[in-house]
């Protein structure tokens, strides 16, 4: 069980945020979706990350998964610096250390569960040996190792996520980014993945979820609240793994 | 490497199977375009090769000089009977034979209007008394039997040669070597058939229109019988012609004096005739001709045949970019997952390259049934050169990477964190 210490000192600094902010300019005005904000992920953490609209929690995840840049500060994930690196280091970088779930699963429609769950490694120029049995395995662990054949259209919404959430595990990243990932999904549905999640927080995968809803919030270890591109609250919750006592509160979807 | 090309081509054959029916569609531009090119080549080469076939038989080294009727003697009618005088002289024939230099042969003909008949089978072919070394200078093949000989012109006898086409008219069902055969009102023995060929003009374009039925027999045979004078019976009015020589065919020793002596023939004939009443065919620039004309019509092809492979081009970037658009958000996943911007440009590139190669395979399966369509229908000889459906596909290929680029660009440049949001 999760017996990682309450304050987030003594593990490894998976993803760290100094003085980062990001700025886009909409029409005459600047938006700060990140001001001034430090941060440290360490390594078998479990954030939910929460806010209203515009609070930055997005940019923040865009930031982390390396898909947008900072328009200052340092941003290192495993303690090297990513902002001297190319677009392309960028995307090796996601390929090898960083694993993506996305509110509506984004699974390729041309490819069946076993291609989807190896596009990671797709782009990495060398395959590692036996990749292929490792994306079986993780079928069999996310409950689809019989449907391997399976086109995403022939999947229910909480199946396709499972087989998102194998593609992230694929390259077994440092980290992994969930957005709104139980959003699509019924209550039943979510709590399902909600528990493969913490399965995952327990066998010490380091986890950032961006979620709106106050349940899956309260269910991760941790609890980071974010307000106008600053953090407003840091709460532990110290939630067990075996999940909240809370009622199941029906997710509806909605853009984080 | 080569394993993730190969795996990026399955890929992109599965996303274009996605979109069956409109990836079909786009194919057909350069499927048209290939094929209408390898089809138009093959065809234009079948033609120009049977007409240059026709020019090289009437034999590359000759010079033809022949009489034709100088049109507006016709506009003088009305008497019953009067006598034209046209076309070549003996003088002229003399005149070649002495004087031009680097001839090897000369044989003049003489045409007679004459009617051949075997028992009630007629025919009105091209009677040509010649001289037997004719055969030699025209390149004429003997069938059966021999062609005319140096006995037969000093014997001044009645003997013909026939040509196939004229020997099955009359004797369909036999041989006809030592038959009788009456031409006009007298009988010739037949001792020979050749094969037959068409007559060609001055105008390349209607070589081979015409037919050949012909008869040949000894020019002194003709010559005493049938003398200068024909007679042509035309509505109503006897009309006589007077017409020393046909024809004469010159041979020239050296290919390369052709033109000289084709120019001095020119030279000689405007001074002497007072009327055009002749003309000159030089096999070899018409040769030459044939030539600069197939070169002409390949580039008329070649434009079109460019401009329906660009709007085909066209098509597939079209539906390249709409497809971008449209797969914004696989865009978006891709470049999440780990795809750098080489890898899409490759996928979309591979796409695109599959869909014109597709439509150049086909198209190329296309142009070849084509001439042999043509072939068969319309009996149209046509040439497949082998490097056309290569050169063909090799475009098709050019189209894709070429119309591909742009479309492909396009996708690896977006923003993965907009692409990633687009609905």
């Amino acid at each position: 069980m999760s017996s990682r210490p309450l304050v987030h000192t003594a593990a490894e600094p998976v993803a760290d945020l100094e003085h980062v902010s990001r700025v886009y300019r909409m029409g005459q005005t600047d938006v700060r979706a990140l001001d001034d904000f430090s941060f440290t992920f360490r390594q078998g953490e479990y954030w939910a990350v929460m806010g209203s609209s515009g609070s930055g929690k997005s940019t923040l995840l865009n930031i982390l998964g390396c898909l947008d840049r900072p328009n200052s500060g340092t941003y290192r994930v495993r303690g090297e610096d990513t902002q001297g690196l190319s677009d392309d280091d960028l995307s090796e970088l996601r390929s090898r250390h960083l694993g993506f779930v996305f509110q509506n699963y984004n699974l390729l429609p041309q490819l069946n569960v076993l291609e989807n769950i190896l596009v990671p490694i797709f782009y990495q120029d060398v395959p590692p040996p036996g990749i292929e049995e490792r994306a079986k395995e993780l079928a069999r662990r996310v409950g689809l190792g019989t449907r391997l054949e399976h086109r995403p259209t022939e999947l229910s919404g909480g199946q396709q996520q499972r087989v998102a959430i194998a593609r992230a595990l694929i390259n077994d990243p440092a980290l992994i980014l969930a957005d709104e990932a139980t959003g699509n999904l019924d209550s039943t549905t979510a709590q399902e993945i909600l528990a493969l999640l913490d399965e995952l927080h327990a066998e010490g995968k380091t986890i950032v979820l961006v979620t709106h809803e106050p349940e899956v919030g309260k269910r991760a270890q941790h609890l980071l609240r974010l307000k106008d591109g600053r953090i407003e609250e840091v709460r532990h919750n110290r939630a067990p793994s075996g999940g909240p006592s809370s009622s199941n509160t029906a997710g509806t979807g909605g853009a984080g | 490497m080569r394993g993730t090309l190969m795996r990026t081509v399955r890929l992109g054959v599965g996303s274009l199977m996605l979109h069956k029916l409109r990836s079909m569609l786009t194919t057909l531009g350069v499927l048209f375009g290939v094929s209408s090119v390898i089809a138009m080549l093959a065809i234009g080469e079948g033609a120009s090769k049977k007409a240059q076939d026709q020019i090289r038989a009437l034999g590359s080294q000759n010079v033809i000089l022949r009489s034709i009727k100088p049109r507006e003697d016709f506009a003088t009618g009305g008497q019953a009977t009067r006598v034209v005088s046209y076309g070549l002289l003996n003088d002229d024939l003399a005149r070649v034979e002495k004087t031009f230099p680097g001839v090897r042969r000369v044989v003049p003909v003489r045409e007679i209007p004459l009617e051949v008949r075997n028992q009630d089978r007629a025919l009105n072919p091209r009677v040509m008394s010649t001289l037997p070394i004719y055969r030699d200078v025209t390149g004429r093949v003997v069938s059966e039997g021999r062609f005319l000989s140096d006995s037969d012109e000093q014997a001044v006898a009645n003997v013909c040669v026939l040509s196939d086409e004229v020997a099955r008219y009359l004797y369909p069902f036999q041989s006809p070597i030592g038959e009788k055969v009456k031409i006009g009102a007298d009988y010739y023995v037949v001792v020979g058939t050749t094969l037959s060929r068409k007559r060609l003009g001055s105008d390349p374009a209607m070589a081979g229109e015409v037919s050949a039925a012909e008869v040949f027999i000894p020019l002194e045979t003709g010559r005493k019988w049938y003398g200068d004078l024909q007679v042509k019976i035309r509505a109503g009015s006897r009309e006589m012609e007077e017409v020393q020589l046909h024809e004469i065919v010159i041979e020239v020793a050296a290919a390369e004096n052709v033109p000289m002596v084709a120019a001095a023939a020119r030279e000689m004939l405007s001074r002497n005739h007072r009327q055009r009443d002749y003309e000159i065919v030089v096999p070899l620039e018409l040769l030459l001709q044939a030539e600069e004309t197939k070169r002409t019509f390949n580039i008329v092809l070649g434009s079109i045949a460019s401009i329906s492979l660009l709007v085909g081009g066209i098509g597939i970037m079209n539906v390249m970019l709409a497809t971008v658009t449209e797969r914004t958000r696989e865009i978006g996943i891709r470049r999440a997952l780990g795809a750098k911007r080489r890898h899409i440009v490759t996928q979309f590139l591979v796409e695109t390259v599959v869909l014109s190669v597709g439509g150049g395979v086909l198209g190329v399966i296309l142009g070849l049934v084509i001439p042999q369509y043509v072939e068969y229908a319309y009996d149209m000889p046509t040439i497949v050169t082998p490097l056309n459906p290569l050169i063909a596909f090799g475009i098709s290929v050019g189209i894709g990477i070429v119309f591909g680029l742009y479309p492909a660009w396009r996708a690896a440049n977006m923003d993965p964190v907009e692409a990633l949001r687009h609905e």
